[in-house]
C-alpha cells in the first residue's frame, strides 16, 4: 500500500456517505437508496457501483475475494483485485470460504456463504420496472403504491412470445414481501440462493447512483405465474473439469467442428473440487502446479 | 336504478395560471346514463375530464363518486393508492390518442392482461382467456393477440384501448374524442361497438367530443361547453333540437348536412 491513497482510495466522508446509504438500504430491504456516486479511476459499466460499497465496507483486517461472471482471472476481477490490493493493502483470496468480502460481478459463488461474509454486487441498472416504464418519477410512484403488475406484463410477454418465460438473467425478485429488485444480471440459476442467504447483500449501482441490500436471512421469492412456475434452469452435461452436477456452467467452443464443453463458471468452485479428487470427463487429476 | 347518483360532480374549477380551463362545472351522473360533453376547441372539455378521471388536480371542487365499497366519496379527497385503485378497477380512460392508453411496446394481449395483472391475477391462462375473450368483442381477430399494436390499424388500436380498459368490468368510462382522427366508416363501426358494450354492460360513460353525430347518437344527455363554462345543460335530442344558447345553435347550424 502506498501511502499517496487514503485507505481504500475514497476519502473518510464519502465512505461515511456511502455507509448511511447502506445502512438505509439494509433497514429497508431491497429498497434503491439514492448516493451521491464518485467518479472511479475505471469507466462506468467496469463496477464503480460495487468498488465504492466495497471500499466504504473494508477494513484493514479483510480478505478480499473478486469475482467477474464466476471467475477469479478474468480482466475486471484481476483490476479490482489489484486496485484494492494497492490502495488499502489488504489480503486478497481466490477462495470463496477464506474471503471477508467478495465483490461480484453477474454471479453468486457456488460454495454457501456464512454471515461473516459480504456479498457486493456491481449493477448497471438498479431499476427492474425500467425497460416498461421510462419515467423515473412513475416507478417511484410504483414501487411506493407497491403496484408491481408491469413486472408480470414483461413475464407474460415472454410466455406469449417464446412459450415460456425467457428471462434468464436480471431475473426481478420480491424482497422480503415488499420491494420489487432486479438482482443484478446474475443468472436466474442463483436467484434461489439470494433467499435466506446467510450473508449480507448489498448492491451498488455506480452510473445510476442508487444503493439497496438484503440484509441475512431475507426472504426472496422470484417473480412467476400459478401456471408457470419459476424454473432456475438445468444442464444435461456435467462439468467436463469436476464433474459437478449441480453448478452452474459455461459453454466452452473447442474447434471449428462443434466441440464444445461445459464447464464450472465459478472457478474457485472448480478448482476446490478437483482438489478433492473430482474429476470429469475431459478432465485430468489435480496437480499443484496447474493452479 | 338506485335513487342516488353514481357520479356527482359541483363546483369544479381549473386554471392555468391566468388561462381559464374550466370554470364552476357541475352536474350529476346516473347509473347506465352516458353523458356527452360538446364545444369547440379549447373550451375546457378536455381539461374537464382529466380533472374528474384523476389525471389533474383540480383548483377547486368536489367529485363524489358511488363507490361499490363504501359508498359516497370524494375522490379529490381520497388517497393517493385508493384513487389509483379506484381507476384501474371502477374505472376507465380510453384517450383520444391510442398511443397514450396503450403499451405500444407489448403484445394485444399483454394490453389487455396489463390490469387484470395490476389487480392480482397470476394465472397466465386465465389472463390470456380473458384477452381472447375481450378481443373477440371488440372483433379483433383472435391470432392478431401477439401483435404488436403498431402493427395495427388506427380504428383497431382505438378497439384494443377499449378492451384494455373495459377487461377489469368498470362502471365508469371517460372518453376523450374516441373518434378523432378515424375515417367515418371506421368512425361508424367504433360507434356502433361503443354503443353496444355501454347498453349490455349498463356503462355509466362521460364522453367529451367536438363531433355532435358522436353525442346523438351515444349520449343520453348534453353539456354545451364554452370557455371553460357550461352554458347548456339538457336531453341530447332536446338540445340538439332546440337549442336555447346562441353558441348552441351556432354549433347546431354549423353541422355540414350531406
Amino acid at each position: 500500500m502506498t501511502a499517496d491513497y487514503n485507505f481504500a482510495y475514497l476519502d473518510e466522508q464519502t465512505k461515511r456517505m456511502i455507509r448511511r446509504a447502506l445502512l438505509k438500504a439494509v433497514a429497508v430491504p431491497g429498497y434503491q437508496v439514492p448516493f451521491a456516486s464518485r467518479e472511479m479511476p475505471m469507466p462506468y459499466g467496469w463496477g464503480t457501483g460495487g468498488v465504492q460499497v466495497t471500499a466504504a465496507c473494508l477494513t484493514p483486517d479483510d480478505t478480499l475475494k473478486v469475482i467477474d461472471q464466476g471467475a477469479d482471472d478474468t480482466t475486471n476481477a484481476v483490476s479490482i483485485r489489484n486496485f484494492f490490493h494497492r490502495t488499502a493493502g489488504i489480503v486478497t483470496t481466490e477462495e470463496t470460504e477464506a474471503a471477508s468480502i467478495i465483490q461480484t460481478r453477474h454471479r453468486i459463488p457456488e460454495a454457501p456463504l456464512s454471515e461473516q461474509q459480504i456479498l457486493v454486487y456491481q449493477v448497471p441498472i438498479p431499476e427492474p420496472l425500467r425497460f416498461l416504464e421510462p419515467r423515473e418519477t412513475e416507478t417511484r410512484k410504483m414501487h411506493e403504491l407497491q403496484e408491481y403488475g408491469l413486472m408480470h406484463v414483461k413475464l407474460y410477454e415472454d410466455i406469449a412470445r417464446h412459450g415460456h418465460i425467457a428471462t434468464t438473467y436480471a431475473y426481478p425478485v420480491k424482497v422480503a414481501g415488499r420491494y420489487v429488485m432486479d438482482p443484478s444480471p446474475i443468472p436466474k440459476f442463483d436467484n434461489p440462493k439470494l433467499s435466506d442467504c446467510a450473508a449480507l447483500q448489498l448492491f451498488g449501482a455506480g452510473r445510476e447512483q442508487r444503493i439497496y441490500a438484503i440484509p441475512p436471512h431475507t426472504k426472496v421469492v422470484s417473480l412467476d405465474f400459478e401456471d408457470h412456475p419459476f424454473d432456475p434452469g438445468h444442464w444435461d452435461e456435467d462439468c467436463a473439469l469436476c464433474g459437478a452436477s449441480n453448478s452452474y456452467l459455461d459453454e466452452v467452443i473447442l474447434d471449428d467442428a462443434g466441440g464444445r464443453m461445459f464447464v464450472c463458471s465459478d472457478s474457485a468452485h472448480c478448482r476446490t473440487r478437483r482438489k478433492a479428487g473430482h474429476v470429469g470427463p475431459l478432465g485430468a487429476p489435480y496437480k499443484e502446479e496447474d493452479a | 336504478m338506485t335513487g342516488m347518483p353514481l357520479l356527482r360532480v359541483a363546483g369544479l374549477s381549473k386554471s392555468y395560471g391566468r388561462r381559464v380551463g374550466c370554470t364552476d362545472v357541475g352536474f350529476d351522473l346516473w347509473p347506465g346514463e352516458v353523458l356527452g360533453v360538446v364545444g369547440e376547441s379549447g373550451s375546457g372539455k378536455t381539461t374537464l375530464l382529466n380533472c374528474i378521471g384523476g389525471n389533474l388536480a383540480p383548483d377547486a371542487g368536489k367529485v363524489v363518486y358511488d363507490t361499490r365499497a363504501d359508498g359516497l366519496r370524494d375522490t379529490l379527497a381520497m388517497s393517493e393508492p385508493e384513487r389509483r385503485m379506484l381507476m384501474r378497477t371502477d374505472w376507465a380512460f380510453v384517450h383520444q390518442n391510442p398511443r397514450d392508453g396503450l403499451r405500444m411496446a407489448v403484445s394485444a394481449g399483454a394490453n389487455v392482461g396489463e390490469r387484470l395483472m395490476a389487480v392480482g391475477a397470476r394465472h397466465y391462462g386465465r389472463i390470456r382467456g380473458a384477452a381472447l375473450d375481450w378481443l373477440e368483442r371488440v372483433e379483433i381477430a383472435a391470432e392478431r393477440i401477439d401483435d404488436r399494436p403498431a402493427a395495427f390499424s388506427g380504428g383497431m388500436q382505438q378497439r384494443l384501448q377499449i378492451a384494455r380498459n373495459l377487461v377489469t368490468g368498470p362502471r365508469l368510462v371517460f372518453m376523450d374524442e374516441p373518434t378523432g382522427g378515424l375515417d367515418v366508416s371506421v368512425q361508424a363501426r367504433l360507434l356502433d361497438l361503443i354503443r353496444g358494450l355501454v347498453r349490455e354492460l349498463g356503462l355509466s360513460a362521460i364522453i367529451v367530443t367536438h363531433d355532435l353525430a358522436v353525442v346523438r347518437l351515444l349520449a343520453d344527455r348534453l353539456l354545451v361547453m364554452k370557455d371553460g363554462r357550461v352554458i347548456e345543460a339538457g336531453l341530447t335530442d332536446q338540445v340538439l333540437d332546440d337549442p336555447q344558447q346562441a353558441y348552441t345553435q351556432l354549433l347546431v347550424s354549423s353541422v355540414l348536412q350531406v
